[in-house]
């Protein structure tokens, strides 16, 4: 399949997410993957859904978000291109937890993460590369979110 | 870097411990407890014109209140206002913050090590990264190489880390920058209903940032957890550890390195700083514990 910015292997190996992934692992997922699209606004992914897609962003910015009851959604993280959106997949409920927005018009490189899940299960080295990098997502992301528990700007005389 | 011809005993000191009365001429409320206010010598107390490099620091004194350490965040421009911005967090920055035009303030300075801009060289890139208040110590830095930008083949890089996106820093200053094309990046820790920028930690913004890190420069200031954050990024990212300089902030008191209130490991910060190297100098002072 071919999208904007060039076919599903091309934007796999691009993709900073890959960096460094052995071409076998590459391939493995091409396998199940497919480029697509979202407009501005539009939801990739919504709470309680099963987590049945991992969205390798290749352009657009996306919000992780939650709605609130009469404050509407409120935006945790934001996810740059090169990066991932949807880790839920990863372990049991295999449910989303956040609403995922495009917040401006998005291309990204779905995976079907029962597929994946599947082929990861059968080929040992390629989950050990693909598992260590997702590890690295979600440390990153919760240094991050302890960083931001500082409120490191806030006004300490007030 | 080392302001020598700005440093302790410059002619441009009247006495580097008599604070010299200034009024204040302009003030904008910037943030609900962020005030920057123009101050110019009052008349017949100016002496020697005031020089000073971006990135120094004044101490400012509310008579009768009490003295603090300010930054100031306009560009060296000959004979114009001076600006302070500045943040209220006490007794004096209260009074400071509410001081109306037309008051009277004690000057003194300027003070310490500044970002030393006119070294950087011409083709180098440069990246700099403010976080909170930590932004208004580098506005005139910003200023003066914005202005720099047609002579300079090296680009500027402009990124910001705030709370929130009512608590913007100099917003028009952002945008201004963004206009002239300069590449400004902004991420807040909380987003809001109409904010459709970044948000998280101001890490974020570096890797969509497309700096040559071969030769640049970088320039942080900011909560220091912050800096250290973005000092370490930065070297992941390729930048050599000497090249990028942070601004560090102590109890200043004296301005002159004779009190030692401002003491950091071996460095006096209002002598010796505020700003230092990361690499081999705030590298490892940000790792001590006993500080």
């Amino acid at each position: 399949m071919t999208g904007g910015g060039g076919t599903t292997p091309e934007l796999l190996r691009d993709h900073g997410f890959l960096a460094g992934v052995s071409r076998g692992t590459r391939a493995l997922l091409s396998e199940g993957a497919r480029i697509v699209g979202f407009d501005q606004g539009a939801l990739l992914l919504r709470e309680g859904e099963d987590a049945g897609t991992v969205f390798l962003i290749t352009g657009g910015r996306v919000a992780i978000e939650i709605h609130a009851p009469s404050r509407g959604p409120i935006v945790i993280d934001t996810v740059e291109p090169g990066h991932v959106v949807g880790l839920s997949w990863m372990a049991a409920p295999f449910r989303w937890q956040f609403d995922a927005r495009a917040l401006e018009p998005v291309e990204a490189v779905a995976i079907d993460t029962q597929r994946l899940r599947d082929d990861l299960a059968a080929h040992p080295e390629a989950a050990a590369e693909l598992y260590q990098r997702f590890s690295a997502v979600l440390l990153a992301r919760l240094q991050a979110t302890r960083i931001r528990l500082l409120d490191l700007y806030a006004n300490a005389g007030h | 870097m080392p302001a020598t011809d700005l440093a302790v005993g410059s002619p441009t000191l009247r006495s580097p411990l008599t604070p010299v009365p200034y009024r204040i001429v302009k003030r904008r409320v910037e943030l609900d407890d962020v005030v920057t206010m123009s101050v110019v010598p009052v008349a017949g107390e100016a002496g020697e014109p005031f020089h000073f490099a971006h990135g120094q620091f004044n101490m400012l004194t509310s008579f009768g209140v009490g003295e603090v350490a300010i930054s100031i965040s306009s560009a060296p421009a000959g004979e114009g206002p001076i600006e302070h911005t500045v943040r209220d967090v006490g007794a004096v920055t209260r009074a400071l913050c509410a001081a109306p035009v037309g008051s009277v303030i004690g000057v003194r300075g300027p003070f310490g090590h500044h970002w030393g801009i006119d070294s950087i060289d011409d083709a180098a890139d440069v990246v700099v990264v403010g976080g909170g208040i930590g932004l208004a110590p580098l506005r005139g830095a910003i200023r003066d190489l914005a202005g720099r930008r047609h002579r300079r083949s090296g680009r500027l890089f402009v990124l910001a880390g705030m709370r929130t996106p009512a608590q913007i820093l100099f917003p028009d200053d952002l945008e201004a920058w963004r206009t002239a094309g300069i590449h400004v990046g902004v991420a807040v820790d909380v987003g809001a209903p109409g904010w459709d920028g970044s948000v998280g930690v101001v890490t974020v913004l570096l890797p969509q940032a497309p700096f040559e890190p071969a030769g640049a420069v970088a320039l942080l200031c900011g909560p220091e957890i912050m800096m250290r954050f973005v000092a370490r990024q930065l070297v992941d990212q390729g930048v050599e550890p000497s090249r990028i300089r942070v601004s560090l902030e102590r109890n200043m008191q004296c301005g002159v390195g004779l009190c030692g209130h401002c003491q950091l490991g071996p460095l006096l910060l209002c002598r010796d700083g505020p700003v230092v190297p990361y690499g081999g100098v705030a590298d490892q002072l940000f790792m001590e514990r006993n500080r």
